[in-house]
């Protein structure tokens, strides 16, 4: 593994310097170790005392009756279940699309820098990739809702008039500000971050299994397909989840760029179908008062929930795959 | 698999953090610093404070207010302008929403508020708790028109005639396309295309949203078959959050009409609304004109100038669709300071000089109110006294 080992004592040292040496590694090392520890509880510590914070505001609304809920000007459902359905419907519609279309090209990405490109290009490629995870969300939100939905508008005429008999694709409405356009934005936004991590577990593929596959006769794109993808299938599929966590949760590229709806509709290019809970939090929050901030609470208690299945899910992929990844 | 303790990956993750401030340190803008402000603030407060005794005296400390939303841009303008006159007064305006400027400020946490709605009876009850037994006062110092907005770029003529029905069933989806007769009717000789019509509106809550349809649902005979709310009660359409949302939404498609605050119209097209017999385009005066051609409503009295809007108006020369903003305050205060503060401020607001800074397309872009409600409103400004 390519893991730094920490530099070896200085045997050469005279016997003073050693003690002295030893006194400060013990020290460093109970420093060091309640640190570490320290981290690890307040990281537990932060976690809880989130999911503390979402259910005790969250709580008047959970516990409301319906008739209160709909003094609430944009509580249109029947109950809170309904309210909360359509959204984490569309959040998780808009994150898998995302998803998608980010993840085939996050792989050629990797792959490129990792086993095509020329080590100069490979390494400027990289940089710049990483690069555009640190562009902050907003930006990417600008970018979607003034130039992307003007591009992507003849795109979309196009595939509804050719594929509208798809249902998908069918009743698409210019401007563009529908969850395929959200999704596309999202997927510009997740792909550093799946590309970063799918890079460097291709690049720990064992050289020995890239050398036997061409050694017996395997073209590059055979040796790919038989050395490189086993061994990184865990690491892309993690990759990806890190890239999902990161839609689910996105707020304001979805907000400048979608016409909310709250329907359970497949609808790809209709606007006013589908809304992500982010979005809609930041939407609806700086107007609500008393018992909406409480319904919107309960809304981000569910985005909670579902970034904890995602990532247990994740987890369980990974673990089931381990045996055969080579990867431990 | 250990990926993360084996490589680390330096990818940031910049959670962008949603600051919504308001700084309202317009104190700070170098108050009195030419000859000129100083002798207009000096003639100003001469003429709006009732005793000479009042101008001479510096006012000092925080005055706190919070409220509606559309207020804010005109606050920060009359932040700035009441900073010049009295530049030891730190003024602030947190702009939450009306109604939860009413609730801080029946709590006392807040010494004015600013709302799109009138307090209710139950509010004006605890409001006068609230204000040591005096009666709330409840101005109405910010009148806004809002612009049926549309992108027809082609289109030849300067504003497009429509009537409140027709617009409801635009915006009802009845009507589809511009060249539909019911349009061509209110437009003769105007050549229309036979583009779609994609009706947008907007995707938050708003005190816009809820002024359209109210206008929409009383003017329009009946074809505007919703409840007024301020949240658009279709779904399934176009929409934008926040004006900005709104304007980017309707420039981003041919055939789209929208609504919003007149003052953000900028290219787009808009709409000569249908009143009476005629056709007015909005207009700042057109907009006060709404105001004080409106009855007074239930429970108003001469502290409380509540307006009960006549959307349905015949006057002439009239632009209905309007929003109005009430700033709520005391008439009585437990001290003396907090008393003169509002004082000062409301009577700021209320000004010639106050109005004409909301006015200004940079900063809100409102209708200034006419010299008719302007006396009224005074005269209940100066009702503030000390309980």
């Amino acid at each position: 593994m390519t893991v730094g080992t920490p530099p070896a004592p200085v045997a050469a040292a005279g016997p003073r310097a050693a003690d002295r040496r030893t006194g400060s590694h013990v020290w460093g090392g109970r420093v060091f170790a309640g640190l570490s520890y320290g981290s690890g509880i307040l990281i537990l510590l932060v976690l809880a005392a989130v999911a503390v914070f979402l259910v005790v505001q969250a709580l008047p609304a959970l516990t409301a009756d319906p008739t209160e809920l709909e003094q609430i000007s944009w509580f249109r459902a029947e109950s809170l279940l309904g309210y909360v359905g359509p959204l984490v419907f569309g959040t998780v519609l808009a994150a898998l699309l995302a998803l998608a279309m980010a993840v085939p090209v996050s792989i050629g990405i990797a792959l490129f820098i990792s086993h095509y490109a020329p080590r100069r290009l490979a390494q400027g490629l990289g940089y710049l990739v990483d690069l555009l995870a640190a562009i902050p969300s907003v930006v990417y939100g600008l970018w979607g809702a003034l130039w992307l939905i003007g591009v992507l508008d003849p795109v979309m005429t196009w595939l509804s008039s050719t594929l509208g008999f798809i249902p998908i694709f069918a009743g698409y409405q210019a401007p563009a500000k529908n969850v395929l356009t959200a999704a596309v934005v999202l997927a510009v936004m997740i792909l550093p971050i799946i590309t970063a991590v799918a890079r460097e577990v291709f690049l720990q593929t064992p050289r020995l299994h890239e050398e036997a596959a061409l050694a017996l006769g395997a073209t590059r794109w055979e040796m790919i397909r038989t050395a490189v993808l086993p061994f990184g299938r865990s690491g892309v599929i993690s990759a990806a989840m890190l890239g999902l966590g990161r839609a689910l949760g996105e707020t304001m590229a979805v907000l400048m760029v979608l016409s909310p709806g709250l329907l359970f509709s497949f609808f790809l290019l209709k606007p006013g179908q589908h809304q992500t809970i982010a979005a809609n939090i930041a939407a609806q929050f700086p107007e609500a008062a008393g018992l909406s901030v409480s319904v919107l609470i309960a809304t981000g208690l569910a985005l909670f929930v579902i970034t904890f299945v995602v990532n247990f899910v994740a987890r369980a992929i990974v673990a089931r795959r381990k045996d055969f990844s080579g990867a431990n | 698999m250990k990926l993360n303790r084996t490589k680390s990956f330096g990818t940031a993750l910049l959670a962008g953090a949603m600051a919504i401030t308001l700084a309202a340190c317009a104190s700070n803008d170098a108050p009195a610093a030419t000859p000129d402000t100083g002798s207009t603030s000096d003639s100003t407060s001469a003429t709006q404070e009732p005793t000479s005794e009042e101008a001479t005296v510096t006012l000092s400390g925080t005055l706190t207010g919070a409220g509606a939303s559309s207020q804010e841009k005109a606050m920060g303008g009359w932040i700035a302008g009441f900073g010049d006159l009295h530049p030891d007064v730190l003024l602030s305006y947190d702009p939450i929403g009306s109604g939860g400027g009413r609730e801080q400020f029946i709590a006392g946490a807040t010494l004015f508020a600013g709302s799109d709605a009138a307090l209710k009876p139950e509010e004006v009850e605890a409001a006068t708790q609230r204000c040591f037994g005096g009666e709330p006062l409840q101005l109405p110092l910010y009148i806004s028109p809002i612009a049926v907005i549309y992108n027809l770029p082609d289109l030849e003529v300067e504003h497009l005639q429509l009537t409140a029905e027709t617009l409801a069933k635009i915006f009802n989806r009845e009507i589809t396309s511009w060249d539909d007769p019911a349009i061509a009717a209110e437009n003769p000789g105007v050549e229309l295309p036979a583009t779609g019509i994609i009706p947008v509106n907007r995707s938050d809550e708003s005190g816009t949203t809820e002024n359209f349809t109210e206008w929409l649902a009383a003017a329009s005979n009946g074809a505007w078959p919703h409840e007024p709310s301020g949240d658009w009660p279709l779904s399934g359409g176009q929409s934008g959050a926040q004006t900005q949302g709104m304007i980017d939404t309707v420039s981003g498609a041919v055939g789209a009409i929208g609504y919003a605050d007149a003052s953000r119209a900028g290219d787009l097209g808009t709409v000569a609304v249908g009143v009476g017999d005629e056709f007015v385009p909005y207009s700042a005066e057109a907009a006060a004109a709404v105001v004080d051609a409106s009855p007074a409503a239930e429970g108003a009295s001469d502290k409380q100038l509540t307006i009960e809007l006549d959307r349905a108006t015949t006057a002439s020369g009239a632009y209905p669709v309007v929003l109005i903003s009430y700033s709520i305050a005391c008439s009585v205060y437990d001290n003396a300071e907090d008393a003169e503060k509002v004082k000062a401020f409301l009577s700021y607001v209320a000004s010639e000089e106050g109005q004409q800074r909301a006015a200004d397309p940079s900063v809100a872009g409102s209708a200034p109110i006419s010299g008719e409600l302007r006396t009224a409103v005074e005269a209940a400004i100066d009702s503030i006294s000390v309980g």
